[in-house]
């Protein structure tokens, strides 16, 4: 049960610098928890006070929009691939 | 004199508060919130005023201290103070007392608003140093950054997705940009091009550019307040995508308001969008202040973004400034294409038609009254659109070359003409 998640450009200071780590999760959400006890400080970038994920961020898995899946409780499989993506303008 | 910064002071997140360097980055670290640019403006006003900008060319950059570069442009010198125009035939045509129409069909050089935004990326991507540009585009910002880049000498790389109309993608293939056609709808082109962003140190103008860029909206709304005598409008019609562009506008006002350019008025500024793609007027209209993405399907190509970057800053300022949002269906946006061409002589591209046919409907509905004066923004041209209303606007009647048969295929009515 190992997924790759890509870090974007502004988490990386607190990944050393690392562009893809790899979790082994059920679940979205147990995929942030398991993130923050090896990054301490990577969860309150991504979710909120009340534990939502934070309006401008975006996550996929398998690029699809997890607001179209189960937000934090999407399931995830061994191979998975997570992208947590910042919101860009349009164009 | 050459500067660092102009008339800018820092960047600094709309969530929190945090500042940042005047650099190529447009999200917060801590939240993900996006930063924009903060200005001085106690030193803008002692260089801008009324007088100061009449002395200056006919174009966007005669209110250079309220965008952001350091120093004079040097991409796109040419783009904006496109007409306003008096539309009398379709102020009739919609039942309102007085229409003008804010046309940028003809904005120079690629036809759409984007090259406001983009003469302003490109120009700042220079100062810092940039010599590849990129963007993530339904089409008309891929436009324009093919071309102001071919005009700089800079290298583009553009990205859309694959199914654009084929106006939009033979308008960036000329200019010899990089065209890279995604398959997949344009949510799906941004988050790679996000990806690609943080990978490759090239300046995308909608991603780390966007602080810059998007302020280049906000002569669309300077151009609009000092066409129509310094006055803001009592309605302005914004189509919305991103929705970045109605939160500009009204920045816009805003600020010549602050710098004492027009006096303070009541205005309200309207969300227009294709209901097969209205994330941002649905949730208005059902008094939401957050939206729910949404997979788009609408020939409205260049509005179809499902999950807007800055939709819930849309939603505050339609509710702070008490507007509405509507939205309209693809034979209503291809109606009011046809109405605009037919009342105004201009022809616009499906975002157009979506602003046009949502102002007939806010009209309709009383939330625009009748006694009232609108401004419609027209974004882009309806010659990128043609697939859209071809087969739509009816056919020529073919003959021979011959009077006989011309006078063959006139009605009675017709041939009533012949004096007229």
């Amino acid at each position: 049960m190992a997924q790759k998640v890509r870090i974007p450009t502004p988490l990386r200071k607190l990944t050393n610098n690392e562009e893809v780590v790899e979790v082994s999760a059920a679940t979205i959400g147990d995929a942030i928890s398991e993130l923050q006890t090896r990054y301490p400080g990577i969860k309150e970038r991504l979710v909120d006070e009340s534990g939502a994920v934070r309006r401008f961020v975006n996550v996929y898995v398998n690029e699809e929009d997890i607001r179209f899946l189960q937000n934090q409780q999407t399931s995830l499989k061994d191979g998975d691939e997570i992208s947590i993506i910042p919101a860009i303008a349009g164009g | 004199m050459h500067s660092e910064s102009g008339f800018m002071k820092a960047l600094k997140c709309r969530e929190c508060g945090r500042e940042y360097p005047l650099a190529a980055t447009h999200v917060c670290e801590f939240d993900f919130g996006p930063l924009e640019v903060v200005y001085d403006y106690d030193r803008i006003k002692k260089s801008l005023s009324r007088a100061a900008i009449a002395d200056r060319p006919h174009t966007m950059w005669r209110y250079r201290e309220l965008l952001p570069v350091a120093n004079e442009p040097t991409v796109g010198k040419q783009v904006g103070f496109t007409p306003l125009v008096k539309a009398d035939r379709l102020a009739k045509a919609l039942g309102v007392r007085e229409a003008w129409v804010k046309n940028d069909t003809v904005n120079y050089p690629t036809l759409s608003f984007k090259d406001r935004v983009v003469s302003v990326a490109l120009s700042r991507a220079r100062e810092l140093g940039f010599s590849t540009v990129a963007c993530a585009s339904t089409g008309n910002l891929a436009n324009s950054v093919a071309a102001n880049a071919a005009s700089a000498g800079m290298r583009a790389y553009v990205f859309i997705p694959a199914d654009l109309e084929q106006g939009k993608i033979v308008n960036s293939l000329v200019y010899g940009a990089n065209v890279i056609g995604i398959k997949g709808h344009y949510d799906e082109v941004n988050r790679l091009c996000a990806e690609i962003a943080g990978k490759y140190g090239w300046a995308f103008v909608n991603v780390n550019m966007r602080p810059y860029y998007a302020e280049g909206s906000k002569s669309m709304g300077f151009e609009i307040v000092e066409q129509l005598g310094w006055r803001i409008p009592e309605h302005t019609i914004v189509p919305m995508a991103s929705g970045s562009l109605l939160t500009k506008i009204q920045k816009s006002y805003q600020e010549l308001i602050k710098l004492g350019l027009t006096s303070e008025s009541s205005y309200r500024v309207h969300g227009a969008q294709a209901t097969g793609c209205s994330p941002i007027s649905a949730a208005q209209k059902a008094g939401l202040d957050f939206f729910k993405p949404v997979k788009p399907n609408t020939i409205a190509k260049s509005l179809a973004i499902g999950t807007p970057a800055d939709g819930f800053y849309a939603l505050k300022v339609m509710k702070e400034t008490n507007s509405a949002a509507e939205d309209v269906t693809d034979d209503e946006i291809r109606d009011a294409i046809k109405l605009l061409a037919e009342t105004e002589g201009i022809f616009t591209e499906t975002a157009g038609g979506v602003t046009v046919g949502v102002a007939r409907k806010l009209i309709a509905s009383g939330k625009i009254p009748a006694k009232d004066s609108i401004v419609l923004c027209i974004t882009g041209n309806g010659l990128k659109t043609l697939d859209a209303v071809n087969g739509h606007a009816g056919q020529p009647r073919e003959i021979k070359p011959s009077l006989r048969e011309f006078e063959g295929i006139l009605s009675p009515a017709e041939r009533a003409l012949v004096n007229a």
